[in-house]
């Protein structure tokens, strides 16, 4: 295990995606130019980065694994969809889609205000809480732990994906939200808008990761540590476990909520499939093949499974599910802590059923 | 402050038809240290998870110092009120330094009560005691058997507690860690700290302890020194003959 006082990975990558954040700006007009299919990509891959650091927050460093991330990764993202909507129909008078597929004359009465950016933010952040935290404290408080209470995330994402395919929840149903037209006041779809996002995105990725540097480091993250590490043990020490697991899982849960606002922009659309229990399996993957419990491997796990996808889910799509399922396989049997295990990967040792025993159960939370 | 520093009382725990503990009563006096003793499945343990809170009896209470009872208070409440336990498996956290260790036991609650002064110190101190100070910034998961169980004990002894309780400190040890547990043990005593240990090595318990209860399916069987133990025919019939 990494020594949690050993900064330099960390500050090494936080580095390289500011000095990308800044470059791809600065390098528009010139001949090195990044073009707009890869620097929407970036933005993408950016905003798949903070989600993952969503999820190793709270299974990484508290033990607990959510297979419903995508839930409020959809918060975020249908928020953003919602103020995008309302926001170009104010400026230019474009009725969106789904009232008009509905034969809705206006927008629903809940969907007033959110033309207002700060408003819709709040919304957004407050719906969040909302729902993590009635979640988190029933299951905690039950003490639902371990994969009952990943069962039951998987459970909750599935039932709102159910509900976000009705098409009179005034969510735009099955076919979703597109057709965003303005941001911020500004013509969306130009290569300066483009390059702005995946900027912006990676300048919030760049704070997520600082962000939560800083609170594993604290005191409170060694207490997280101590929580995963043996919760009765913790408790029988004075410290009540149920409310720093509340704490870290509504703080997860916004992260995750901010990833799905950077996201929605730049793929320009948000349908129920992002609730669909898939992608919240595979935010779990990418941490995992990354490495639970560092933030970096985190990152990289989001980038590297997310950049191969890109690139496959056109050469050649078929294949995809089977290398991401080879993927998990060569994870859990050879690299328990994903590619972190790498770092300190001794090839000397021969491979074999102890060693697999050994470190498949040191893999177990 | 009473004498008394815990009082069982009428305890009955069960785990279906299973009477871990029957109808137990038992006194345990500050400035003592006590030693439970009883064959496998007695209820020593048992008797520590609800003194700890972590198992609820179908009847009885258990009052500390006269006034709390515990078998109506949170396992986070219980140890803030000055009750500590070490557990019979180690139980450390291995993702955290030994210092952490410490830190988290003489502390509770998210903001440090303590200032950085006050900690270091009482961290040197602890770590002293249990003479773990040469490897304050060793991982726990990297510590042997034995410095793990030396360093639950400092992490349970941090917090200066009323009441300590130790789930076989001695399991796995060596006769020269034995050895050196017992004199950490008895360094331990104060008048106004109760010490309950559970454990099967008799000369341990013979070193160690003031008074000897032995449970014997989940009732007193026998209490009193150890002498008086080891010449019970009813003790060495369940228990020492074996």
């Amino acid at each position: 295990m990494m020594r949690l006082g050993r900064n330099g990975p960390i500050v090494l990558l936080t580095g390289l995606i500011l000095l990308v954040a800044v470059a791809m700006p600065a390098l528009s007009g010139t001949s090195l130019e990044v073009s707009r299919y890869l620097a929407n990509a970036i933005g993408q891959l950016a905003a798949f980065a903070v989600l993952a650091i969503s999820l190793d927050l709270i299974w990484g460093y508290l033990g607990i694994l959510s297979l419903g991330h995508g839930l409020f990764f959809a918060i975020g993202g249908y928020v953003f969809a919602m103020y995008l909507l309302k926001h170009s129909f104010v400026v230019t008078g474009t009725v969106p889609d789904f009232l008009q597929f509905m034969g809705w004359k206006d927008f629903p009465f809940y969907w007033a205000g959110f033309d207002f950016f700060p408003y819709a933010f709040t919304v957004a952040v407050l719906v969040t809480l909302l729902v993590s935290g009635i979640f988190g404290y029933v299951s905690f408080r039950s003490r639902v732990g371990g994969v009952y209470f990943a069962i039951i995330t998987q459970a909750l994402v599935y039932v709102a994906m159910l509900l976000m395919f009705r098409n009179d929840t005034g969510f735009g149903g099955n076919n979703g939200m597109t057709g965003f037209s303005v941001l911020f006041g500004w013509q969306m779809g130009t290569s300066g808008m483009i390059t702005a996002l995946a900027a912006g995105s990676l300048a919030v990725l760049a704070l997520v990761l600082m962000l939560c540097r800083w609170l594993v480091g604290s005191r409170f993250g060694a207490l997280m540590l101590a929580t995963r590490d043996d919760e009765i043990r913790l408790q029988t020490l004075g410290y009540e476990t149920l409310r720093l697991k509340l704490i870290v899982w509504c703080l997860s849960a916004v992260i995750a909520m901010v990833a799905g606002m950077l996201y929605v922009p730049q793929v320009g659309i948000i349908n129920p499939r992002v609730l669909s229990p898939e992608l919240s399996l595979e935010i779990a993957v990418w941490v995992a093949i990354g490495g639970r419990g560092h933030l970096v491997g985190a990152v990289i796990g989001a980038l590297l499974v997310n950049a191969v996808k890109f690139w496959l889910s056109s050469a050649a799509p078929d294949i995809w599910p089977f290398i991401l399922s080879g993927l998990i396989v060569l994870v859990v049997l050879v690299f328990p802590n994903g590619l972190m295990d790498l770092a300190k990967f001794r090839l000397t040792r021969p491979m074999g059923p102890k060693r697999m025993a050994e470190e498949i159960g040191e893999a177990r939370p | 402050m009473s004498l008394t520093a815990l009082l069982v009382d009428g305890l009955t725990v069960r785990f279906g038809s299973f009477r871990a503990i029957d109808d137990l009563s038992l006194a345990i006096d500050y400035g003592e240290v006590r030693a439970v003793i009883g064959p496998n499945g007695a209820g020593k343990t048992t008797l520590l998870d609800v003194i700890s809170g972590i198992t609820r009896p179908k009847q009885g209470r258990v009052l500390f110092d006269g006034a709390l009872d515990l078998t109506q208070t949170s396992e986070a409440a219980i140890a803030r009120a000055g009750l500590r336990r070490k557990f019979q498996k180690p139980s450390v956290f291995e993702g955290l330094t030994v210092r952490q260790h410490i830190a988290i036991g003489a502390d509770f609650g998210f903001r440090s009560r303590l200032d950085t002064p006050a900690l270091d110190d009482r961290i040197c101190e602890v770590l002293e005691t249990v003479g773990l100070t040469e490897h304050v910034t060793r991982l726990a998961g990297e510590l042997s058997h034995g410095q793990k169980q030396w360093l639950e004990i400092g992490m349970v002894i941090a917090s200066d507690p009323s009441v300590l309780m130790l789930d076989e400190p001695v399991a796995g040890l060596t006769d020269e860690e034995t050895e050196r547990t017992a004199k950490l043990v008895r360094a331990l005593v104060r008048h106004d700290r109760a010490i309950i240990v559970v454990e099967h090595d008799m000369d341990f318990v013979e070193r160690i302890a003031d008074r000897v209860t032995v449970l014997h399916e989940g009732r007193t069987l026998f209490e009193g020194s150890m002498d008086k133990v080891r010449a019970d025919a009813a003790v060495v019939d369940v228990y020492l003959g074996r």
